[in-house]
This record gives C-alpha cells, structure tokens and sequence, in this order.
C-alpha cells in the first residue's frame, strides 16, 4: 500500500472504532486495539508495513511521557510523597515480585521473568482515570488512591525503560534497535568512565537548558504570535531531546521527561501541553493499532482456555495484592473494592515495555504474542468491573459510610484570563483570600513579568479551547475573562459558557454595549472596565469642590444605583433592536431623570435618598397617643 | 397563622458560634421569613421600599442580634432610621405598623446577673433596650421582652446554645400558631427564662420544623 491509502486506511479504522468503543464504556484505547484487530488478523487490510509503523508510532510514547513529565511539578509530587512513594511503590515492588517468581514457575529465564514482572505490574492510567473522571470518583479517598498509585506507574516507566535492554538474554535477540532505545549509540566505543560521564553532561544539559535556555528561547518565539511556529517549536524541542538521548544511548523517553518536570513550573506549561496533546494522541492511537493489527487470532482459537485463564489470573493477582494494599493503608470500605477493582487490569504501558523487551531480546517473541493477548482482554474486561463496582459493591458502600461530599472538594480553583492592568488586581484579590488561580496570558513580558514578582502564569492563547482545557476548566469554579481585546472576550466566554456549563464566568466589558455582549454570551456577573474608577474620580471631583464627603458619598452611590437600573433596562431595548429610537429615547429619559435623583433636597417620594435621615416636620413629631400619654416631646431626633 | 419576620444582623457571620445557630433555626420554621441584613447590603445600601413592604407583609418583627454597646451592630439601626419613616411608620399618618409586635433576639456576652439592679450594669436587660420599647409604641406596634442568650462566649461549652436553640424554634412556632401568652409575657424580664410559662395549651414545639 502506498502511504496514503495506508493513512487512509488507520485513519478510517480509527474514526470508526473509537468513538464506538467510547460509546461502549470501553474507552479509546481499547477502541484503537480493536480498529488494529479489525484492519489486522480480521480483514487482512494491513501487512508488513504495520511494524514500521508501530515503531514510528512509539514516539507518541516519548511525546506522552514528556506530557506526563509537565503535569507533575515538583511540589505537588512532595505533597503526595506518602501515597505515591509508599502505596504506588509497594504495589509496582510486590506485583513485580509476583508476576516475576510466576514467570519464573513457568520456565521463563530470569531476566525475562523481571521483564514481565514490571510490565505487568503497571496498569491502565488511560483507562482508569478515565472512568474515574467520568464517574466522578476522582475526588473519593479510592479515586485518590488510583491516582496516586497510577502516578507512580508513570514515573516508574522510565526505570523500566532504561533497564530493559539490560536484561536482553543472548539467543533470541533481533538484534533490532530501532525505535531508538538500548544500545550504545554514538559513545559505545567510549571507554566506560566516559560513557557514564557523557550521560550525565547530557542528562544536566537538559536541566540545565530546560530552566535557563529554553525559556528565553520560547519567549522570543512566543513574541512572534505565531501559533505555528511556537508548536513547531514544541515539536522541535521534544525531537531534538530524542535524537540527543539516543546519541548518548539512553531512552529519549527518559530525556523527554526530565525535560517535561523541568518545563512543568514554567509559564510555557500549559501551552505546551496543548501544542504537544494532539500529536501525542494520534501516535499513541497509531500505535495502539498497530498493536491490535499485531494480534495473533490463532493463538486465542487455539487454546483459548490457557489465555483467557492467564488474563484471569493476572487480574487476580493484582487485585490481592491491591486489597491487601488497601487495607494496609486504611482505604475507607467500599472505597478499598473500587481501587483495588479498578486498577487490576494491566495497562497500556505494556504494550510499549513488551515491544521494547521484543526488539531488546529481553522476552521471547512467542511470549510477548500470548502476553500482548492476555494484556488486551484484562483491558477489555475492566469495564465489567467498574459495573460490578457501580452494582454491587457502591450501593452497599453508601450504606456503611455515608460521606460528606462537602469535605472531599476542596477550595475551588478560579482561571483568570488576561492580567493585564485590569485581571491583576482581580486577581490579587482572590490569591490573597487563598484561592488557587491558573493565570493566562498572551504577552510573554508579562507572563516573565509577573512571574518574577511570584504571581503564577502561564504563557498561552486564552481564546484557544485546547488551552482553557489544559489549563484546568473541567475542575474549576470560576473562569474570569479580563482580556483587552472586545471579540476575544464574547469568543471565550461564549466558549465556556458552552463548554463548561458548571463554571460560574465573571467578565470585564469595555463598555455598556460590550457588557450585554457579555451576557448574552452567558457571563453570569459583568462589570465595565472603566465604571467604578471613573465614579470614585467624579465623586472625589465633588469632595473638591466643596461638598460634605457624606453627601458626595451618597450621590456616587445613587448614581452607581441609577446608572445599574439604566443599563439593566436598556438591555431589554438593546436585546429587541439594538440601539433604535425607543433605545435612544428612554436612554435620554434615564438621563434627565437623573438630575431629580441627585437632588437630595426633592420632595418626590419616588427617590430614597431625597428621603433618607429626613425628620418628620415640626408641628407633626407626635401622634395623638403619646400625647395622651403626656411623656414624650418630639420623636427620635430628642 | 402569624407571619414572622427575622430581620438579623451579625457583621462578622464568619466568626459567630450562636447567632448564626439561631439564624439558622428560624428559618427552619414554618411562617418564618429570615432577613440577613448584612448580606442583603454589604453597602448599607437599604432598600427602603422592599424593607417597607416586608413589614406590611408580616405581623411580628424579631431584631435578632447581638447585643453591640447595648443597642443593635449598625446596618440595624441604619434600618431603623431609613425604614421607619415619617408618614410610614409614626406621625398623623404613620400607621403602617400598627398593631405589629415587636422583640429583640439578643444574644449578650456578659453572663445573666450582670443584667440586674445588684450586678455590674445596674439595669435589667429590659431596661438597656428601652429605645427600642420607645421605637415601638411611637409605631404603635406592642413591644415584648428580649429573647436573650447571656454569657454567649460559654453557650456552647456549658451546653446552654442547644436548648436556647430549641427554644427559639418554640417561640417562633407558637408566635406563628398564634399560642403566645402576650399578657403574660409583658410582666416578664426576658421571654426565654421561663418560656414554657408563656406558652398557650396546643404549641407543639418539634412539629413546626419545615420539611
């Protein structure tokens, strides 16, 4: 096949099957396994090429890893240092302990026991989280637990990476080192000190780089506004990184993801994220289908009682030693069976670290072909165990430790868009009440800025979907809108009003036309940029002139309460036919009322303020009772 | 059915232990309308009118508060001093509130025998809110005893916010049931020493907690 009947072909496969497998429950990493099964061993579409591609494809695993490298800054990760090094380190120790001594029950020399102990110990982050989220369970001490536990997975690769060309047993190696991993490379003439010595320049070079090199770098591509050339820019970094480790011989995930946690603190996070995100995501999809076309249907119709029951005893084993785990670390009940439930399928990983271990020679290929199989159906049987979670085990659950939902959210997160001369003083007012704020901004002087005085922002395109997503939208509270550019304003907010029904949006408006933009777009609370500041300077103009602070007080205030009434029954006007005569009309009637208004001295009763402190005239202080009752003079005013 | 009107003001909600209990309490009874006065007007910007209408619409006023300098904290008596106006609530024509009863809710740090003629300020509870027995009958509305939690710093600690709670909730059903023994509730010092007392056959004080 030529390469574009070939893209056709994946691309088809995949637009078919995943949103199905979606649709299903099944997630999108099984929707790409079965899209491979069914252009592979079912139709026959693919052929030879499909391992090419699988090794083209195994660089969505560098490009996930750096993304993973961007999520974990430094300080949440010693935040969670207790759950993630303690829970997610026993389970990867014990469960690689135990599928290894199993590996070695089954004749497996020890090299690719060890092999299969770690691969198997992972499970399936994509998968899990995914349900977690959809479920709404993140927050739960279980969802927690996962989560912890699936971090510590993630990080774990990277060992499990850099070891596995360690453990190639001389025999049946393909001698196959592409896909750049193990082997030497450039410096495996070196002398050993050298060697070593090589891998730690470089592995400094990229810290070292990545805090003070490439922020510069990024903020002169940044100043361009070129979206393009910053995400050729992203791409350019994550390659280059790649072709360096390889160059040294070490795995290019692990420099793609020393340069992530280096980059994770850095105003360039998120828009990284967003740039790198849709690569990342087709090539991991490539490659989950080229897994799939992989599959060997032979072996299943052959003896299908040996996989299905080696894909049933994995997932048993896992689960024993996550519930053990879970009692061990006081997993509330009924939490404890969703996490231990939850995480008992082996993951995705297993698939990349199988397909390192083939092209090291660390597993023998007939091994991996079973494997792979046993791998995928204890995937494709997660979801039944989230429904046997949902059915069986929450409803009794709920009954023996009701929970307040109330204590498990925490203080909600609030995005500010824009900190300009306007969002920063919103924006100060909400971090000085300790809410956590996500700041964007698309002026990288800013964004450095701002960061030197310790405010956290982020470099990026607020108007860009992709990017509100990255920057947290799902979780948060609160979205306010403080960019200085009108269309952008109505584009974001109409955006998230749609997309993120549950967040409540504050939004700056230019002016009074701009602010029913604003909420016809579906900003709940509006305010002029200019209002307030331009009031306090009228009233201050009063004080000057001579009239009683109080009094000027009071004035600002009915004219902020006049003007309010004004702008909310324009709206109605402006709504109908924008600003047409009857618009015209009853904006000039507002604005002669207005004189009346400030007239503290009127005798009208249809304004407070003319009234307000006014004492009853003299003749009329007392009603008839209390001179009948011969004691009181005068009322209040004594 | 009476209808009651709570018109609470606590400027520091985030720090109250038993005002806000209490606020609380009311609004679980039925017939009950609780005004929270200091988040209605962060400005003290009152709205005169709507507050106007709100006494029309109910037949008994509860300043809930705590006692500040022995009067109300000062969104009350900046409400007292824009609501109750001149041809509204007193004067020739000002007969709005007549008839309407009236009481504060107070809950007062010092401990209950400094309020009397042989302790620290020399005066029964009653007789420091004098001003608001005066406001009163010049609105020709009836004026009742306080409603007092004394020593409030200890309420909670001594065990005293819980039944006090449940009183309150006792004396808002029967005001609302119409099983109040007003003749004999202006003879006492306070309306919460000896509640029962003052309660007609038929309250039945747990069955008035709304749904």
């Amino acid at each position: 096949m030529d390469l574009f009947q070939s893209a056709f072909v994946y691309l088809l496969a995949a637009v078919v099957a995943v949103p199905i497998a979606k649709r299903l429950g099944l997630g999108s990493v099984l929707g790409y396994l079965i899209a491979g099964i069914v252009i592979g061993p079912m139709l026959g579409f693919v052929g030879s090429e499909a391992e090419e591609v699988k090794h083209f494809a195994e660089f969505g695993v560098v490009m996930m890893l750096f993304l993973v490298g961007l999520e974990l800054q430094p300080a949440i990760l010693w935040r969670m240092r207790n759950k993630l090094i303690g829970l997610g380190g026993l389970q990867v120790l014990i469960t690689t302990g135990a599928f290894t001594a199993v590996a070695l029950m089954f004749g497996q020399v020890w090299q690719s026991a060890l092999a299969i102990g770690m691969t198997l110990a992972l499970s399936s982050t994509a998968i899990v989280l995914q349900t977690l989220n959809e479920k709404g369970l993140m927050a739960s001490p279980g969802g927690q637990s996962s989560f912890s536990v699936l971090l510590f997975q993630d990080i774990a690769v990277i060992p499990m990476l850099a070891v596995m060309p360690l453990l190639a047993v001389v025999g049946f190696h393909h001698g196959d080192a592409s896909g750049g991993h193990g082997s030497g490379g450039a410096l495996s003439n070196l002398p050993g000190w050298l060697q070593t010595l090589a891998i730690l320049g470089v592995i400094s070079a990229i810290i070292i780089g990545g805090r003070y090199l490439i922020r510069p770098v990024f903020r002169f591509i940044a100043a361009a506004r070129l979206r393009e050339v910053f995400t050729a820019a992203a791409l350019l970094l994550v390659v280059g990184i790649a072709l360096l480790m390889d160059t040294v011989g070490l795995s290019p995930a692990l420099g793609t993801f020393v340069a992530g946690v280096v980059l994770s603190d850095s105003e360039y996070r998120h828009e990284l994220e967003s740039d790198i995100d849709p690569f990342k995501g087709l090539l991991l999809g490539l490659f989950f289908i080229s897994v799939g076309a992989g599959i060997d249907f032979g072996l299943i119709f052959g003896s299908p009682a040996t996989i299905f029951g080696l894909a049933l005893a994995v997932m048993a084993i896992k689960f024993a030693i996550l519930f053990f785990l879970s009692k061990v670390f006081r997993i509330p009940k009924g939490e404890n069976w969703l996490f231990a439930l939850g995480l008992a399928q082996a993951g995705e990983f297993a698939f990349v670290l199988f397909g390192f271990a083939q092209s090291a020679g660390a597993v023998p290929t007939d091994t991996i072909r079973v494997l792979t199989l046993v791998v995928a159906i204890t995937m494709l049987l997660t979801p039944l165990l989230f429904i046997f979670y949902d059915k069986v085990i929450a409803p009794r659950a709920a009954v023996l430790s009701p929970r307040d939902a109330d204590d498990i959210d925490e203080k909600g997160t609030v995005v500010v868009a824009g900190v300009g001369r306007f969002g920063q003083v919103t924006t100060r007012l909400l971090l000085s009440n300790g809410y956590k704020v996500v700041i964007l901004d698309y002026d990288p002087e800013m964004t450095e800025a701002l960061r030197r005085i310790g405010l956290k922002t982020y470099y990026g395109d607020a108007s860009r979907p992709d990017l509100l997503h990255a920057a947290g939208l799902d979780d948060a509270k609160m979205f306010v809108a403080a960019m200085d550019d009108k269309e952008q304003q109505v584009i974001v907010v109409d955006h998230v009003a749609r997309t993120y029904p549950h967040c409540k949006i504050i939004a700056r408006a230019y002016d009074r036309h701009h602010a029913y933009e604003l909420y016809e777009a579906g900003a709940h609370v509006v305010e002029r940029e200019t209002f307030e500041a331009a009031l306090n300077l009228g009233k201050q103009a009063l004080i000057e002139l001579g009239e009683h602070p109080f009094q000027a007080e009071l004035k600002a205030k009915a004219f902020r309460r006049h003007d309010k009434e004004t702008m909310r029954q324009l709206h109605e006007n402006w709504k109908d036919g924008g600003v047409d005569q009857s618009y015209i009309e009853n904006l000039k009637a507002r604005g002669d009322q207005l004189y009346s208004v400030m007239r503290l001295d009127s005798e009208s009763r249809e304004e407070d303020l003319a009234r307000a402190w006014v004492p009853a005239p003299k003749s009329d202080a007392l009603a008839d009772l209390l001179i009948e009752k011969g004691k009181v003079k005068d009322k209040g005013e004594t | 059915m009476k209808k009651v009107l709570v018109l609470f003001a606590h400027p520091r909600i985030d720090r109250s232990e038993t005002n806000s209990v209490l606020a609380k309490a009311a609004a679980s009874v039925q017939g009950v309308k609780v005004i929270d006065l200091y988040r209605e007007y962060p400005t003290f910007e009152i709205d005169v009118a709507v507050e106007q209408q709100r006494l029309l619409d109910h037949d008994i006023v509860v300043f809930q508060h705590p006692l500040y300098w022995y009067s109300t904290p000062a969104i009350l008596k900046e409400w007292q001093d824009l609501v109750l106006e001149y041809k509204f609530a007193y004067g020739a024509e000002g007969d709005k509130l007549k008839g309407k009863v009236l009481f504060n809710a107070v809950t007062c740090g010092a401990r209950r025998e400094t309020y009397s003629p042989t302790g620290a300020y020399t005066r029964e509870l009653i007789e420091l809110l004098a001003p608001f027995q005066e406001t009163a009958r010049l609105c020709q509305m009836e004026y009742l005893p306080p409603f007092a939690l004394f020593g409030s710093g200890h309420a909670i600690d001594e065990g005293e916010l819980e039944p006090h709670v449940k009183n309150y909730i006792t004396l808002l059903s029967a005001l609302v049931e119409d099983q109040f023994d007003y003749a004999k509730a202006r003879d006492a010092l306070t309306l919460s020493e000896d509640l029962q007392s003052l309660l007609l056959s038929g309250t039945t004080p747990s069955s008035q907690a709304k749904g």
